[in-house]
């Protein structure tokens, strides 16, 4: 347990320091659907950066060149000669170069968007006005698992990701992972991403949804398959039964919104918190899962997240306390 | 015929300018007949009443130049917030406001109005014509344009500006998710602004196919001519698609109907389709009129014509072409089946190629010529190096597998303002001082403008070149603030103090004009020697343009005689004197020769009052009054029986009134 | 030295009864409002196409009074030609006529649309299907009823007698504008009313 929670805890943090540009995609790529754009990514660039610096050279080889005519002849108005050629060089150079990259792109774009045939791990996604909603598909049905926020995958397997909004439209992106991928209410996406090493990979989403669509965050776990099959029976086991003040204040103020499989709380509008505590963050990435991140959310949500739909829940200071510990215990 | 010492001093001031004659003759007998025809209505009637373009030129530039220097406030006070992680200087509510009218202002009251402003001053003056086609109607598109820009700002006070975005999909910008009047605000307003585009756009149209003068066939066109000639056909056809995406749009939010709303079996991604189906041929008609500008200015400043006219003409119109085929690329993202978005991911990387072209013709423009380093000259080489990033930044989106990265990220951001800064605002900035001298008859300063453009062109690229890197390390557009842990923090810092001093630059072009208007050098009808007909008058020029309509017989009517050009010369004093009341030419659409005399209105109340009537009744319709709608409605019709009076005595032909 | 003279030669003078720049203008007018209904037309595909379950919702519309409709509006074109035509030869009174009937005609059809939406099992809210329809035919309707203020405010002219035989620029607009509204009506026709029956 310990061990565990170490891990899920530090790994998160320690990661996070670790990787000075989670969100960037030129670097660190870390699975199949995102290295081959990785690769083409920095081609590109480099095509680009390339292009640019000829084109100044030549505008400034040009102005210098016209400057030199100004000097010799004065301001006097001449037809000029083969100024065309220019053209004819310059669309024919750039065509074949331009051939070569819309080709380059189809490649990679039929690698990274062609799933595997066989993926072990399928999810549902559902994104909610600042929230992701997650259900691993198993069968049997009993073995499904519903979380939030957090994605926890095994590495080195393909996970099907199908995508949906439950209101407006969202979109899936863990730029070191895989591409992006719209989510729309009424309709299923689907795409893939695989982990090739264990690791935290951030995410965020990337439609504009509304208010807090900035503080709408997403991490994915990728952990190794004898670390992923105990989270799994650990995901799988309801809350343990409690008494705790903490436990009695979350059944009657909070119970309306979120589930904690075991108890009474059956709410669906609010992330599921059965096992909120393994997780590494908390409101879709905005804190971190600690104690003092748990009652920071707790008595100053609006502050943290304004417009958030999860509304300042009044309770004194020490009844927040105890929720907060009381959530510390779902792990 | 005029010529003037082809070398500029260099602090830009001459003397004498004012003393030199123009090419096209205007003797005071026929002057003064002429201004009693054309003359217009005196006081605040007058400035009600005009027809005359070369006022409702001005009027379009100055007010979208404001609307300019408002949405330029907007972008600063996101960049305070902005300028450091998780900041708190705006609440999100007042940032994606401050954003969605940013885009809005700039794209729909800044971007087109401009171009429409410099092309309704310029046209009748390049194609040696009068006035537009229709002059009451170029009136409407003004009263339109402010009309629909002022009901859209009224919103912000009271606090119920669009927050959707500038593109406002659904279904957040339906009646659940955004509850207040605001995405109603943005949807009829893109609706009223979309009639004064469509009347601007018929009014560029018919008055190059009719109105211009003998021998001005169309491979002698300005590129400005071909510019805006695209811009128009193209806006007549995809305008409709946003009217009627805002249509629906409002019906969905106020009527119950679902043509977006999931629920009753309607598409989100409808909008999307009909919404860039207008929004990617739309950026190209914002910047294909300022390439035109740069096409026409840039040769004066090199001393030589354009090389590749034809070329640069044809790749004009092909990359409009082409631009209504690349819409998709909006929408890699959204689930669309890759097959479909290849095609659309390879057309954009081939809509390079016409673009291309006018890039290589600018640069054997410069190689070939004789440079003048004047501040107009100075501005579009700037452009072309800047529209070079913007394109490359562009290739890289259009790549399907890496837009699956890119997308919704700051790389976007600065792929957008390389390309509408670049190519539409650093045009129009030279454009200004290149044609400035004559719309008001003065020059601006040269030192302080060197000054300016410095300013202006570090700034915007310390403001906006870290957005590459921004978006490459994933920083998601639309965004109100972010993390500390991301690293964001420095680039964004670098952003905001950019975009601050390209905001000073605005304020020493601001100070420019000032000086320019007050103690500029007097300018003489054409202090660049250019070689195009605007520069054949005064400076301004006369209330009528032409007192003799000249014959055309090139390209570079001043500069015949330089260009050891075999054939005719352009005819400036001998022609078609036209002075029988308000008349101008009207000639056949391709070769250009002489077919009719069309009769020109007087000045009228009716296109101001139309638009206010509209305006009324867009606010009707915001606010759900049937009757003041109905009512509304009512005067519409008054006015568009007035506006369609049948002449009492109409003439079927005249004698015709030469100089000669 | 030169001057001012007037010759003996003549240029024709449009744009104050003859057919001048408007005329262009209407085509102008014509094209983006012809693209307004493809966008439209373009919808209702999209609607049906990537909607679940039948399209139309309740099949394939009755034919029962679109087709009347559709012979009504379509003869008026041919009424409103030849009274501009009349005009021209100088038979005002015919033209007058024309207009009159013209107005009519398409006054019937659209109190048969009227009839039609109010006969219809859905309403514009209903589902997308409603919705589209009541866009699609409606935005024709309002066209239609455009033109049929135009006719109107020409057939007053007519009897005021503010029409002569050189205001020939009016009659081409106006019935420039009824023959595209007609053939609009035609596709949205084969569109709403035809195209269900072909699957």
């Amino acid at each position: 347990m310990k061990l565990r929670r170490a891990l899920l805890i530090g790994l998160p943090v320690l990661l996070a320091g670790c990787t000075r540009r989670p969100m960037g995609y030129l670097e660190g790529a870390a699975g199949p659907a995102s290295i081959p754009v990785q690769r083409l990514g920095n081609g590109f660039v480099a095509i680009a950066c390339a292009v640019v610096l000829i084109i100044l050279a030549m505008l400034l080889l040009a102005i210098a060149n016209g400057r030199r005519a100004t000097r010799e002849q004065g301001g006097v108005v001449r037809s000029g000669t083969h100024g065309l050629a220019w053209i004819y060089w310059g669309i024919g150079v750039s065509t074949p170069v331009l051939v070569a990259m819309t080709l380059w792109n189809f490649v990679v774009t039929r690698e990274v968007s062609a799933a595997p045939a066989y993926l072990p791990v399928d999810v549902e996604i559902t994104a909610h006005r600042w929230w992701w909603e997650m259900r691993y598909r198993a069968t049997p049905a009993s073995d499904m698992i519903t979380t939030a926020n957090e994605l926890v995958i095994p590495t080195g397997a393909p996970v099907r990701l199908r995508l949906t909004s439950a209101d407006v439209i969202h979109d899936f992106w863990v730029p070191k992972l895989g591409p992006k991928m719209d989510m729309e209410p009424g309709q299923w996406n689907t795409t893939w991403l695989e982990a090739d090493r264990p690791g935290v990979y951030f995410g965020q989403c990337a439609e504009y949804c509304g208010l807090e669509h900035a503080k709408m965050g997403l991490r994915v776990v990728a952990l190794g398959p004898a670390q992923y099959a105990a989270w799994q029976r650990g995901m799988r086991q309801p809350a343990p039964a409690s008494a705790t003040r903490g436990a009695q204040v979350f059944i009657a103020s909070c119970s309306g919104c979120h589930t904690v499989r075991g108890t009474d709380a059956g709410g669906i509008l609010g992330p599921d918190l059965t096992h909120v505590a393994s997780r590494g963050t908390l409101a879709a990435g905005l804190l971190p899962n600690t104690p003092a991140g748990r009652l920071r959310w707790l008595s100053a949500t609006q502050q943290v997240k304004p417009g958030a739909q999860m509304p300042q829940v009044a309770l004194d200071q020490a009844d927040l306390a105890a929720v907060a510990g009381y959530l510390g215990s779902l792990r | 015929m005029a010529t003037i010492a082809s070398d500029l001093p260099r602090d830009g001031v001459v003397a004498d300018r004012g003393t030199l004659a123009p090419a096209s003759p205007n003797p005071p007998d026929l002057a003064a007949r002429l201004e009693d025809i054309w003359k217009e209505t005196p006081g605040v009637r007058g400035w009600f009443s005009t027809v005359d373009h070369k006022v409702i030129g001005i009027r379009y530039m100055i007010t979208a130049f404001v609307f300019l220097l408002v949405g330029g406030l907007e972008a600063l006070t996101m960049r305070v917030q902005l300028a450091q992680p998780d900041a708190r200087v705006l609440t999100p509510e007042q940032y994606n406001q401050l954003f969605s009218m940013h885009g809005v202002t700039m794209i729909f009251l800044y971007a087109l109005p401009m171009l429409s402003g410099f092309s309704n001053y310029l046209w009748p003056l390049l194609l040696g014509s009068r006035d537009m086609a229709f002059p009451r109607l170029n009136a409407l598109s003004y009263w339109l344009f402010l009309a629909a820009g002022v009901f859209l700002y009224i919103s912000f006070p009271l606090g119920a500006a669009p927050d959707g975005g500038w593109f406002d999909y659904v279904p957040n910008a339906g009646r659940e998710y955004s509850p207040g009047p605001n995405i109603d605000v943005y949807a009829l307003g893109l609706i009223f602004l979309g009639i004064s585009t469509t009347v601007g756009s018929a009014n560029f149209v018919v008055t190059l196919l009719r109105m211009r003068a003998p021998g001005l066939s169309i491979n002698r066109l300005p590129i400005i001519v071909w510019g805006t000639l695209t811009a128009s056909v193209a806006n007549l056809f995809a305008v409709p698609a946003v009217s009627l995406a805002c249509l629906m749009l409002w019906l969905d939010r106020n009527y119950g109907t679902n043509f977006f709303h999931v629920q009753g079996g309607g598409q989100p991604l409808l909008w999307q389709h009909l919404f860039w189906m207008f929004g990617h041929p739309w950026v190209y008609a914002i910047v294909l009129p300022a390439m035109g500008l740069v096409s026409d200015a840039l040769p004066v400043h090199c001393r030589r014509p354009l090389v590749g006219y034809t070329p640069v003409a044809m790749g004009t119109v092909f990359t409009m072409v082409i631009g209504f085929g690349v819409w998709l690329h909006h929408m890699f993202a959204s689930g669309i089946p890759v097959l479909a978005l290849s095609f659309f991911s390879a057309a954009s990387f081939i809509i390079t190629i016409p673009s291309a072209i006018a890039v290589f013709a600018w640069i054997a423009t410069i190689h070939t010529g004789r440079v003048k380093f004047t501040v107009p000259f100075l501005y579009f080489a700037g452009f072309v190096l800047l529209f070079v990033m913007g394109g490359v930044s562009g290739i890289l989106t259009a790549s399907l597998a890496l837009d699956w990265q890119l997308t919704d990220t700051y790389f976007v951001v600065a792929h957008l303002h390389y390309v509408l800064l670049g190519i539409n605002v650093f045009p129009v900035i030279g454009a200004i001082y290149h044609w400035f001298p004559k719309m008001t008859g003065r020059m601006l300063p040269e030192r302080l403008g060197r000054w300016t453009f410095a300013t202006m062109f570090i700034g915007f690229n310390l403001a906006f070149f870290p957005m590459h890197w921004l978006g490459l390390t994933g920083m998601p557009r639309r965004v109100w603030t972010y993390g500390a842990q991301m690293g964001w923090g420095t680039a964004n810092l670098i952003v905001s103090i950019g975009a601050f001093l390209f905001a000073l630059g605005f304020v020493l072009f601001l100070l420019n004009l000032w000086q320019g208007l007050r103690r500029g050098a007097i300018a003489g009808p054409n202090p660049w020697d250019a070689p195009t007909l605007e520069w054949s008058m005064s400076s301004p020029p006369p209330l009528y343009n032409y007192a003799v309509i000249p014959i055309v017989a090139s390209r570079h009517p001043l500069w015949e005689d330089r260009l050891d050009e075999v054939g005719d010369r352009t005819t400036f004093d001998r022609g078609f004197l036209l002075d029988n009341g308000k008349e101008t030419l009207g000639v056949s659409p391709l070769d250009g020769e002489p077919a009719v005399i069309l009769k020109m209105p007087q000045d009228s109340l009716l296109p101001v009052s139309l638009a206010i009537a509209l305006l009324v009744l867009f606010c009707a319709l915001l606010v759900h009054q049937a009757l003041l709608a109905g009512i509304a409605l009512l005067a519409l019709l008054v006015v568009l029986v007035m506006w369609f009076q049948p002449h009492p005595s109409p003439i079927e032909s005249e004698r015709v009134r030469m100089y000669e | 030295m030169s001057e001012a003279r007037t010759l003996d030669a003549t240029l024709p003078v449009h744009g104050q009864g003859r057919i001048g720049t408007p005329w262009w203008g209407m085509l102008c007018l014509i094209a983006t409002e012809g693209i307004l209904f493809a966008y439209l037309i373009f919808a209702y595909a999209y609607l049906g196409s990537q909607g679940a379950g039948d399209w139309p919702p309740g099949g394939a519309p009755a034919l029962k009074l679109a087709l009347p409709a559709t012979v009504l509006l379509v003869g008026s074109s041919f009424v409103l030609e030849w009274g501009k035509r009349a005009a021209r030869a100088g038979r005002l009174a015919h033209s007058r006529w024309a207009v009159g009937i013209t107005l009519l005609m398409g006054a019937a059809f659209a109190a048969l649309e009227f009839r039609e939406w109010t006969n219809k099992p859905f309403s514009l809210s209903s589902d997308s299907y409603g919705s589209i329809y009541f866009l699609l035919t409606g935005t024709h309707l309002a066209h239609v009823v455009i033109g049929l203020i135009g006719l109107a405010v020409m057939f007053a002219w007519g009897l005021a007698g503010k029409l002569g035989q050189g205001h020939e620029q009016h009659r081409a607009l106006i019935t420039l504008y009824w023959h595209f509204v007609d053939v609009v009506w035609l596709f949205v026709f084969v569109t709403v009313y035809l195209s269900p029956r072909l699957t």
